[in-house]
């Protein structure tokens, strides 16, 4: 439950003591900060200030909308270190996205939603519960359902591949915070491609039933593989702003790292049918698949509730 | 507090970093933040004393904590206009915990890192278990086992030891 500031309340709220005075006696910090508190924000020179929100966007959302799916494991892993290992995937992941988004803010404060004068709400979570489906920028792989843990395991080998390759150029992002991020985000992911990568294995090369699920699971995975490497104009741009990353240029290098898990576990790599554009749109122009509507209104619902809430 | 000019302002900075070395880590008490590597500077102008720390891991939940810990030590000691800031470069490697940071670690049963990786290029897929030459810091054997490479905090990968059977963190290299 928030506290909700209302200044002409006339009633004492009960939590007026958790906000007000000496807040030393609270284990956590009970007062948003910036995460970019003393970080120089500045745009770097022929760098377009709204491109490079939207690309912030995008690769913030991606981390976000992830996050929280993996997020949805808590309690419900096979085993205990796997239920441990995936919600300390999902807190790096909205770790990114926090740093992300709120740099998306910095950079062209017209992205961030209106709330009503006076919230206490930051811009980085304005945006992330704020935003309806079709302002979100992030690509549709990261969307649907987790299915079994052999689904999980597929989609999140494709997914980490993905975004290291993609970390490890934005290290060289004119953008000082882009860059600072990825720099981090490189030792961060390349500890969950390897966690996905030999989960990949075990299961291959594990039971019948282990194996019969990973392929059903890689399949299901797939159709949205060509997405990640599609580029929208916004990606573009931010590669030749010199801010960015084209993501056409990461195919091959992804391909390559999947083939050697695929191979190490004799696993042929799917020949399946992809899941095209809608209108031309995919999910960096913010056209999602039907499950996104529902997985936003999970993580959206109690923020939304509270336009004027401190949490 | 006075804030002058001259020799008192630079005594008052050396007061406040004895202040702020001993504010330690929230989820790792027996590691002040200087030990862990995340303190990166601490600074005055005229008016505000400026404190500059790294985040561990990118979604570390105790930066808050750490950040009011230190306004609040720092504001028992008469430094009321205290600014603290967030250093994102360089990023932060384990390679920054003190040898004091890691002899303390070792003492409260907590394994603590070897050298860190450079990832300058690409990182190379590793699909085995990683190879750590650690030893059990509570019997010393060498026999110990990796259950995962996540624990109870970001940093953190859980190991058990063969040896006397006991199970025990090590910070992770990054």
């Amino acid at each position: 439950m928030p506290h909700v500031h209302d200044h002409d309340a006339d009633h004492e709220s009960v939590y007026d003591g958790l906000t007000g005075g000496d807040d030393s006696q609270w284990a956590f910090g009970t007062d948003f900060e910036d995460p970019l508190a003393g970080v120089d924000t500045t745009i770097a020179q022929g760098v377009d200030a709204s491109a490079l929100a939207a690309y912030c966007l995008m690769l913030g959302d991606d981390a976000l909308v992830y996050s929280h799916r993996l997020a949805q494991w808590t309690s419900n892993a096979p085993d205990l270190e796997d239920d441990i290992a995936l919600a300390n995937i999902a807190l790096d992941l909205l770790g990114q996205a926090r740093l992300l988004l709120a740099r998306a803010a910095a950079a062209d404060p017209a992205v961030v939603p209106a709330l009503p004068d006076g919230s206490p709400v930051p811009p980085e979570d304005a945006l992330a519960f704020f935003r309806d489906e079709a302002g979100f920028r992030n690509v549709r792989l990261v969307e649907p359902d987790n299915g079994d843990f052999a689904v999980t395991m597929a989609r999140l080998l494709v997914f980490s591949t993905y975004r290291l390759a993609l970390l490890e150029r934005l290290r060289d992002s004119n953008d000082p915070v882009l860059a600072a991020i990825a720099t981090k985000g490189v030792k961060e992911v390349a500890y969950h491609r390897d966690y996905a990568g030999r989960w990949f294995l075990t299961l291959a090369r594990g039971t019948e039933e282990s194996r019969r699920r990973l392929l059903a699971g890689l399949a299901l995975v797939w159709p949205l593989y060509d997405e990640l490497f599609r580029t929208h104009h916004v990606e573009a741009a931010a590669a030749d702003q010199g801010f960015g990353v084209d993501p056409s240029g990461l195919a091959d290098e992804v391909g390559v790292v999947l083939e050697q898990v695929l191979t190490t576990s004799g696993v042929e790599r799917p020949e399946i049918a992809q899941t095209g554009a809608v209108n031309g749109q995919t999910g960096r122009g913010g056209r999602h698949t039907e499950v996104m509507g529902r997985l936003l209104a999970e993580m959206q619902v109690v923020a939304r509730a509270h336009p004027m809430g401190l949490w | 507090m006075s804030l002058d000019v001259g020799p008192a302002v630079d005594l008052d900075l050396e007061r406040a970093r004895r202040v702020v070395a001993e504010v330690t880590d929230p989820e790792m008490p027996m590691l002040t933040l200087a030990d862990l590597g995340v303190l990166r500077g601490v600074a005055h102008d005229a008016e505000t004393l400026t404190v500059t720390i790294t985040p561990t891991y990118s979604g570390c939940p105790a930066m808050a904590t750490m950040r009011d810990d230190l306004v609040h030590r720092l504001a028992d000691h008469g430094f009321d206009r205290v600014e603290v800031r967030v250093s994102l470069t360089p990023a932060w490697s384990s390679d920054w915990i003190s040898e004091r940071g890691r002899r303390a670690l070792r003492d409260h049963g907590i394994s603590a890192p070897g050298p860190a990786p450079r990832h300058d290029g690409p990182v190379p897929l590793n699909l085995m278990p990683r190879r750590r030459e650690l030893t059990c810091p509570r019997c010393g054997s060498a026999d110990v086992q990796l259950s995962s490479e996540f624990g109870a905090t970001a940093c953190k990968a859980m190991y058990r030891c063969t040896g006397c059977l006991e199970p025990f963190d090590h910070v992770k290299e990054i």
